[in-house]
């Protein structure tokens, strides 16, 4: 069952389209990577998903429901968002920070309940951050600091959560470490993950669905092994790539150069 | 530097000693600026006297300057403190910017044309100054958010707007002074913002904004929290932006517009107060809001009573003792923080 799904989402910045009829399910439980070169729409679409983009035309359902008519809380309590690099204010405290997740779950004339404090105990576990939660926030390097984030949204109780570019700026470690942690908060949580990546690799190992944008149209969507091919690299991304199997059947991809020189690309 | 320790690693619950700690010396310092404000001026009345004559109707002979001139203005100034320092915490916090103050939605500017029109044009109807000098920054700061307004708002078209706007406005105040130069001495008084005069009438104006604006700041603490982990995050986590900061902005100005309608154009409580605030309680509106208002308490009965001393008999404008002293304390805690 698809607990996301846009129908001919259409986006436009000052009259030229960015996406372009885009209809993508979001099967629930499954990781979805959004994959694409810059500028082919892959922010554009996960702000739609988000609610953060009106779309010009076309719809976002969330749950069978159309987001633009739910409002903004009861959203946050489906779904969380984290947007590129963050920035919290300088005085945060890690669980500061984490304890703002609740924001969706509660009223402004009650304070924080057990639950509260319960659900934000649980976050800083599962991100491994207990024993720094009374640290602040801007003095964490940046793989803790993107892991309180995570926090945030894990607080927040979602049944989906929605990425953009979490590993950028971490290094190759930081990187894997996110991913698995995002890996097994949808296995044992059943949390869906949809995610705009880079990292083709990535992509290949964590996702059960990619989604290649390529000049705001779906080029292609399903299996990893099923879409990330030589061809499908060459036309979207303009590069030449080996493509070899890993043990699990999951494709890894080596690039081996530019398809033509920058300038020819068209 | 105590605080940054405390901000830096340790436990969460010396943070909350910190903080309770500052406000308990922010308390301390508004008290005393209060009971300086009564107790000193060209007549100098002890706290027993005061004290005597505010609970009990022995008319004694400084029964009148307390009851007529000293406790109006004094709570006055108390008031107008809160309105400033409140207004420019919730502005620096809607803006995303640490130069947000009431003249940044164009109150001040709407505010000075307002008023100095009256008094220069009208100068026998000086009663009209404050209610007008009330619209005309309400009128201001609408107009620059009309003006900033494109499928929503964005703090920076705010900003950009109202320094446009208030420039403009600005240059109608300075055409009114040079027309009537030989009016302009009241006029001038009031652009730096002062105490001097203002009695029960001006404390009726400006009790209500006080309460109203002080219970909605408070209870939209949460929301500015939320709006300064940036538009995305805010949104994600359930907050009305645009909304949230449309609300918070017409707080901020009521709040400000029946301060500077009764005072003047007392630049420095709304812009530096909550930064000193923020320096040392953080910036958890929850926390930074009392601090914020109890602050503004301080600094402008403190002020008040210096500019009322300092060169007795004359008396000089609360606003140029605020900005000469508030100015390097300011400098100094920056620069501490560093």
């Amino acid at each position: 069952m698809s607990i996301m799904q846009t129908e001919n989402l259409e986006l436009a910045f000052d009259g030229k389209a960015v996406l372009k009829k885009l209809t993508i399910p979001v099967e629930k439980g499954q990781i979805i990577s959004i994959l694409g070169p810059n500028g082919s729409g892959k922010s554009t679409l996960l702000k739609a998903l988000s609610g953060n983009l009106k779309p010009d035309k076309g719809s976002v359902y969330l749950d069978g429901r159309n987001l633009a008519q739910l409002s903004a809380k009861v959203i946050a309590r489906k779904m969380a968002v984290l947007p590129q690099s963050p920035e919290a204010p300088k005085d945060l405290t890690v669980r500061d920070l984490v304890e703002y997740g609740r924001y969706p779950h509660q009223s402004w004339w009650q304070g924080k309940s057990q639950e509260d404090d319960q659900c934000v105990d649980w976050a800083l576990v599962q991100t491994g951050l207990l024993d720094m939660s009374s640290r602040i926030v801007s003095t964490l390097s940046g793989g803790e600091r993107q892991r309180v984030w995570i926090a945030m949204a894990l607080a927040q109780k979602p049944e989906i959560l929605l990425l953009d570019e979490p590993t950028t700026y971490l290094d190759i470690s930081h990187q894997l470490e996110i991913m698995e942690l995002l890996a097994e908060f949808n296995q044992e949580h059943n949390i869906t993950v949809v995610m705009v990546l880079h990292d083709i690799n990535h992509a290949a190992k964590y996702s059960d669905c990619v989604v290649i944008l390529h000049q705001g149209e779906v080029c292609a969507i399903g299996k990893p092994e099923d879409v990330i091919t030589s061809h499908t690299l060459r036309t979207v991304f303009g590069v030449e790539s080996e493509i070899m199997m890993d043990n699990g059947g999951r494709p890894v991809v080596m690039i081996t150069g530019l398809t033509k020189r920058r300038g020819q690309i068209k | 530097m105590l605080n940054k320790q405390i901000f830096s690693g340790r436990g969460l619950r010396e943070r909350g000693n910190w903080r309770a700690l500052v406000l308990v010396v922010f308390t301390l310092l508004a008290v005393g600026g209060i009971i300086l404000s009564l107790t000193k001026g060209a007549l100098s009345i002890s706290l027993h006297e005061i004290i005597a004559a505010i609970f009990s109707d022995n008319a004694g002979p400084s029964r009148q300057v307390i009851w007529n001139i000293r406790l109006p203005r004094t709570l006055v100034g108390a008031l107008v403190g809160i309105n400033l320092a409140l207004a420019g915490a919730i502005l620096q916090g809607v803006m995303k910017n640490p130069l947000a103050d009431p003249h940044i939605i164009g109150i001040s500017s709407g505010a000075g044309l307002a008023g100095v029109t009256i008094m220069v044009l009208f100068p026998h109807q000086e009663y009209l100054v404050t209610p007008i000098a009330f619209v005309g920054a309400m009128a201001s700061a609408v107009f620059i958010y009309i003006l900033a307004w494109k499928g929503g708002i964005r703090p920076v078209r705010i900003i950009l707007a109202g320094v446009a706007v208030s420039a403009f406005l600005n240059s109608g105040i300075s055409a009114l002074m040079v027309f009537y130069s030989d009016r302009v001495h009241g006029a001038l008084m009031w652009m730096v913002g002062g105490l001097s005069a203002r009695s029960w009438p001006h404390l009726d104006i400006i009790l209500p904004y006080t309460v109203v604006g002080g219970i909605l700041a408070l209870l939209g603490a949460r929301r500015l929290n939320l709006l300064n982990l940036g538009d995305d995050i805010a949104r994600g986590l359930g907050l009305n932006v645009e909304v949230s900061r449309i609300a918070m902005t017409a707080v901020a100005a009521l709040l400000a517009a029946s301060a500077v309608s009764v005072v003047g154009l007392l630049g420095f409580v709304g812009l530096i107060v909550p930064h000193a605030a923020r320096l040392l309680v953080g910036s958890d509106y929850r926390y930074l809001l009392p601090a914020s208002a109890i602050l503004g308490v301080a600094v402008v009965t403190l002020s008040d009573t210096l500019a009322r001393v300092a060169f007795s008999p004359i008396e000089i404008p609360v606003g140029i003792i605020m900005a000469f002293i508030g100015a390097p304390f300011f400098l100094y805690l920056l620069r501490r923080d560093a």
